[in-house]
């Protein structure tokens, strides 16, 4: 922790409030072009709709490819914030402070582009209602819950309405200060929001005990979340390469790597654009990348597991699909830049200090993290389908269509925009637990050399 | 109607000088408190150290989420007796998934409630206040039916060191 600075609360609240009180130059522009890539995807969703999912590559045997691609990569970005903030929260970790807001953010914005995918995937969005809402019609046909189709649904709108009110939750002391520092229709707006908050000894308290128990809570909702979605696959016992008992544990520790890996680049982001030097600094970096060896690492053997368990049983197919996935084109190029991006480049480059409390060094590896992570879940969902195999007749190659990569981007671009627009009114890094670790700091002389510690209640 | 004071402080020390001053000026628990802009260390202040009953609330939350998800997925089953592969109706390992994350559902909105309610919240008249208390002043406020303790307190806060004293 050398590189604390000891800093008073009037800093921390224009330095950390200075989004909300003034607009960044380069806010407004940025927020415009992203306002114009969302509109194009809005379009292009709605073409689609209209038109029907023939505009897509999809085709017979590949029904699933870059919409549901990206939708279990966006829930296992949204793993991010629970694993950050809960895990961090209720080990006390002192490092947490300038990530949990927006690690819990990233959940928030990642589910909802998520939960996009599978509806217009269904080409017919309106339709959806009729498998997943319990609702009596006069044909008494319900949901069928035996489906991981329905329980997606509901483990995914449990996870989202639990983080969207754990982020209010810790947002309430800072909606309080937001109020304390607007006039007008800001300061009425911050007033209704902050619900009254004073900061008595008594809402600290339930700040505090209720930050832990809701943490306590979410963390087997975040573990259940991809578990369920893993599920969509791995039930699917006539595909290859779907049909494993590893993949809930394998998919939640591939969420955390991407996920937390998304935190590594938004925090190099938020530390560039708003310069928060003093408040996300290259320590911060290290922990992360300390994390993300150990998880990358875990998330390696599930891979290789995942492959011996497939290859153990000498089953035909099965060995045709791993052939087909890492030695025939186009797989084995995606599949070596997969392996690269995902682990064989960043996770050695981690093991250097150097590197990892480089921020420019971080941003970048994280970001190849992603890429390959997305490969990952390509590599599962669409070479299972793809491979020929006997008694099928259509053997029609899968090729996303423009529609289907504008979408793609589109989602990318909705999220940053989302976020960018929170940063508006809301603060991005949790004020108080800036200032409370101020308070919480001593410095202690031991022989020569003044170590700032951080005290820690007991209890 | 009741009328308060807020005595405001820079440091943490002469506020809790001022509390301990209420204390034995025979000033009763509850009818005052302090107001800071991040949490202290429980007690720091020598404050009325308030007691909750938060972990009710998700225990509370998840037997009804339990009950509800219990209805649902078993009722819709029964209400359209499918017979796949010879299978019962009934299929309890699906059961279990939708009944966990209901229950785990409710547990979580409980809870915030309970945080909500236990905090006292929401209070859209919240008495007197200083937008100062969030730049890292403190606050100790005392609210009295009996006007007549203004000077007492006033006194104790003075005597601690209050900075500033505002009346509402």
């Amino acid at each position: 922790m050398q590189q604390r600075r000891e800093l008073d609360q009037v800093y921390t609240n224009r330095k950390l409030l200075n989004g909300q009180l003034d607009t960044p130059k380069w806010w407004l522009p940025t927020v415009s072009i992203l306002g114009v890539v969302v509109l194009i995807g809005v379009v292009v969703i709605a073409t689609m709709v209209n038109k029907g999912l023939g505009v897509t590559g999809l085709a017979r045997p590949v029904y699933w490819g870059l919409f549901i691609t990206t939708f279990v990569f966006w829930v296992g970005i949204s793993h991010a914030g629970i694993m950050i903030s809960a895990i961090l929260r209720l080990t006390q970790a002192e490092w947490r402070r300038p990530v949990t807001r927006a690690a819990e953010l990233l959940t928030v914005f990642s589910l909802l582009t998520a939960l996009v995918f599978p509806l217009i995937h269904a080409g017919r969005p309106w339709r959806i209602a009729y498998w997943i809402m319990p609702y009596d019609i006069s044909r008494g046909i319900y949901p069928n819950i035996r489906s991981p189709l329905i329980m997606d649904p509901v483990a995914i709108s449990t996870y989202l309405t639990g983080s969207t009110l754990f982020l209010y939750i810790a947002l309430l002391p800072d909606l309080g200060n937001l109020r304390d520092r607007t006039t007008g229709w800001k300061n009425a707006m911050y007033t209704v929001l902050s619900l009254g908050w004073r900061g008595n000894p008594r809402q600290w308290k339930m700040q505090t005990v209720g930050g832990i128990l809701l943490s306590a809570l979410m963390l087997p909702i975040f573990v259940s979340v991809h578990s369920i979605v893993s599920w969509d696959f791995a039930v699917a016992s006539a595909v290859e390469g779907w049909h494993s008992t590893i993949f809930a544990p394998y998919f939640v520790i591939g969420a955390v790597h991407s996920g937390v890996s998304a935190v590594v680049t938004m925090m190099a982001l938020m530390r560039w654009l708003w310069k928060w030097d003093d408040f996300i600094r290259p320590e911060h970096f290290d922990a992360l990348a300390r994390l993300l060896i150990v998880v990358a690492t875990g998330w390696l053997a599930f891979t290789f597991l995942e492959l011996t368990f497939a290859l153990y049983g000498q089953d035909a197919p099965e060995i045709a699909l791993r052939e087909m996935q890492m030695f025939q084109w186009p797989w084995n190029a995606l599949f070596i830049i997969f392996f690269l991006t995902a682990y064989a480049i960043p996770v050695p480059m981690w093991l250097f200090k150097r590197v990892r409390t480089n921020i420019a060094l971080m941003f970048w590896t994280s970001i190849l993290v992603n890429i390959g992570m997305w490969l990952e879940r390509f590599l599962i969902i669409v070479p299972g389908l793809a491979r020929r195999t006997p008694f099928v007749y259509t053997w029609e190659a899968y090729r996303p269509s423009p529609v289907e990569w504008t979408i793609f981007i589109w989602s990318f671009a909705w999220v940053t925009f989302l976020m960018l627009l929170f940063s508006k009114f809301f603060p991005l890094v949790p004020l108080f637990e800036q200032k409370e670790s101020q308070v919480f700091t001593e410095d202690v002389m031991i022989g020569r050399a003044k170590i700032p510690a951080i005290v820690r209640e007991a209890d | 109607m009741s009328k308060s004071i807020l005595g405001l402080f820079q440091q943490p020390e002469p506020a809790a000088d001022a509390m301990d001053g209420l204390k034995e000026a025979g000033f009763e628990l509850g009818t005052f408190d302090v107001l800071t802009g991040t949490p202290y260390p429980e007690g720091a202040f020598g404050e009325y150290v308030p007691q909750h009953r938060l972990f009710r609330f998700p225990a509370f939350g998840a037997i009804i989420g339990f009950t509800l998800s219990v209805f649902l997925t078993a009722v819709t089953q029964l209400a359209y007796p499918m017979v796949t592969g010879g299978k019962p109706i009934m299929s309890i390992f699906a059961m279990l998934i939708i009944m966990y994350e209901m229950t785990m559902l409710a547990g979580v909105i409980a809870t915030v409630i309970g945080i909500v309610f236990e905090s006292r919240l929401p209070n859209m008249q919240p008495g007197i206040y200083d937008t100062r208390i969030t730049e890292g002043w403190i606050g100790v406020v005392i609210t009295f039916d009996d006007e007549s303790k203004v000077a007492d307190a006033e006194s104790v806060l003075n005597k601690a060191g209050a900075l500033e004293i505002k009346h509402a």
